[in-house]
């Protein structure tokens, strides 16, 4: 059966191969359905059908000079130690003092997830003994976060082709304000840990995701959306690769109309396409496992990118116990609407939430339904624009200088220009071609200068970036289109008298 | 009596407290019933105060890079260094089991 977009339903297919039934490993998932809860199709042969639950914990690193609450740099590869205060290195006599900016982009991001912002948070300390937090506690929200009960829309093709597009939501429970820990390298040559607490007190974003996902198709699809808004809001980069967005995946399978199933956590995922592969390896072994007669434990697994599976982390310290309590150093956050903003007041100390309201940019959802709407493109053509790093820009360059319409310009920026760029791992600002001379390009064909193949021909030579004009190489290459109707005609006769047997038999047919 | 050994062992992994000997476990039980006694109070219907600072303005500093660039002094404090990294053991050593732990309850 061929794979559909997820709906909720999983069977395992039973095959007879030589020597008696087998289990294959290839799942069949049912029809596009909601998440939550979804219909069940008809029975099909053998077992009965598994509903997956998926749950998202992210942190995003915020996006910021200085720490959440110290003075220290905020930086990616620094020296070691070098930007840590002493408050990060957790000395006694120093105390919190919280980053206003930080406060900015939790709000910012709140708003964006259509959250509920509580105009009073509060902090507490999380406690657990690790070498790389110092302080032996983490400042984090646990009572009463800043932002509560949003929703992330995102949308999946149902087919591979991308012809077909479902918008799915999930619900978002909280945003936290929190302190990063310090980086552990192992070195498990000498038996030790050498710690770097450059990255300790970096102010995170905790995104908690409500349990609405039911595929790793649909947890990365949600991911990369809230990648998008981050950028665009700016409150993080979320590069995954460099840490700044870090994903721990929370699933579990049940029966339908059974409760939950037992859940693990799946940490150390360094991409949105490893998040899949892990939440859809880790739906796949519970299912095995269970329909084995085994049980699920509730544990921590890290995925391992190299095998494509999960693996138990190891846990010698037993079920935590973080002692939650007040931060007794900070009073609680205060946010300020125009409503309750007070008269005599010192506009520095305040987060207003109406004026970062005001100013959010166009959401990636917006940026597209204006793309739509000003170019004519398809929504599925909005998403790759807008999901590919610059080439919004190269299109709306492109389309700025060429007569060819929008809708014919897009095929060429989807297909021709972003195979080739995928192809050498380029973005388009990497592109070797430029915006300039796509359009160039592009209405030399729109001219009827050139044919649509010649144009290809052309784009390949461009692609080789030896600095030749589209023209150059078309007169290089001799693609010209002939426009003189005599001469056509004389190559048309050319041709019928040399083949006179296939024309006859043409004529006959 | 909510002082059990159970509850004493929990707490010394959890805080790595070292209750010593017998009287230290009953300065912990005297503390226990003294702070007990705040349940005499009705607080029905009132939010809990988590701190006098309560009130108190939270203050907003701005995002400016003001503090580190302090290596050298922040590795006089370490024990070992490797090339400006702290030296930790490689993973967290577990407090050993009641029965090894040979200042638990110490003349009890």
């Amino acid at each position: 059966a061929a794979a559909r977009g997820c709906g909720g339903v999983w069977r395992r297919v039973l095959r007879r191969g030589p020597g008696g039934p087998r289990s294959v490993s290839r799942l069949w998932r049912a029809v596009a359905c909601s998440a939550r809860g979804g219909a069940v199709p008809a029975g099909h042969s053998g077992l009965a059908p598994w509903v997956p639950v998926v749950g998202l914990e992210i942190h995003a690193q915020i996006s910021s000079n200085s720490k959440l609450f110290s003075g220290s740099k905020v930086q990616f590869a620094a020296p070691p130690n070098s930007l840590v205060s002493f408050f990060d290195a957790s000395l006694p006599g120093t105390l919190p003092v919280l980053n206003k900016r930080c406060v900015e982009a939790a709000v910012m991001t709140g708003l964006a997830l259509n959250c509920t912002i509580n105009k009073k948070s509060l902090f507490d300390r999380k406690h657990y003994f690790y070498a790389d937090l110092p302080a032996g506690y983490q400042i984090t929200q646990q009572r009463v976060p800043i932002a509560v009960n949003g929703s992330l829309s995102y949308s999946l093709c149902i087919d591979n082709k991308m012809s077909q597009m479902v918008t799915k939501t999930v619900r978002i429970k909280q945003i936290q304000l929190e302190q990063d820990s310090g980086k552990s390298l192992h070195d498990d040559a000498r038996s030790q840990t050498l710690v770097d607490l450059n990255r300790a007190g970096v102010g995170l974003m905790e995104v908690v995701m409500e349990p609405d996902m039911c595929c790793g198709e649909e947890a990365a699809a949600a991911v990369r959306e809230l990648q998008l808004i981050l950028q665009t809001l700016g409150s993080s980069q979320a590069i995954m690769a460099e840490g700044q967005l870090r994903v721990d995946a929370n699933v579990s399978v049940h029966h339908p109309g059974e409760p939950y199933g037992v859940r693990t956590e799946v940490k150390n995922i360094n991409s949105v396409r490893f998040l899949a592969k892990a939440v859809d390896y880790e739906i796949q072994r519970q299912i095995k496992e269970l329909e084995n007669g085994g049980t699920v434990l509730n544990e921590t697994r890290a995925f391992d990118s190299k095998l494509g599976c999960t693996v138990p982390m190891r846990d010698k310290e037993g079920k935590q116990d973080y002692r939650f309590m007040p931060e007794p150093n900070l009073p609680p956050l205060i946010l300020y609407d125009a409503k309750s903003l007070p008269a005599n007041v010192n506009h520095q100390q305040v987060v207003n939430i109406d004026w970062i309201h005001e100013r959010l940019p166009d959401l990636p959802s917006v940026r597209r339904a204006k793309l739509v709407e000003l170019y004519g493109i398809l929504p599925e053509h909005s998403f790759t624009l807008v999901n590919e790093d610059g080439l919004t820009d190269f299109f709306e360059d492109v389309v700025k200088q060429t007569q060819m319409k929008p809708k014919k310009v897009i095929g060429w920026i989807l297909s021709d220009l972003l195979s080739h760029l995928k192809q050498h791992s380029l973005t388009a600002k990497e592109s070797p071609i430029s915006a300039f001379l796509l359009a160039d390009l592009l209405n030399l064909l729109e001219k009827g200068e050139i044919s649509s193949s010649a144009a290809k021909q052309v784009f390949e030579e461009l692609w080789k970036g030896e600095g030749k004009t589209p023209l150059e190489i078309v007169k290089e290459k001799q693609l010209e289109l002939i426009q003189d109707q005599e001469e056509l005609e004389q190559i048309c006769q050319a041709v019928i008298d040399e083949r006179e047997k296939e024309v006859i038999m043409a004529v006959l047919g | 009596d909510s002082v059990t050994v159970e509850v004493l062992d929990h707490l010394e992994h959890l805080a790595l407290v070292d209750f010593r000997d017998a009287e230290g476990v009953e300065r912990l039980r005297e503390a226990v019933r003294f702070a007990e006694r705040l349940r005499e109070v009705n607080t029905e219907g009132i939010e809990p105060m988590d701190s006098v600072l309560e009130d108190r303005c939270l203050y907003l500093r701005e995002d400016d890079v003001t503090e580190g660039n302090c290596t050298a002094e922040l590795l006089k404090n370490a024990g070992e260094k490797v090339e400006e990294y702290f030296v930790a053991p490689p993973g967290n050593i577990p407090l050993p089991k009641l029965e090894e732990r040979d200042t638990f309850l110490k003349g009890s």
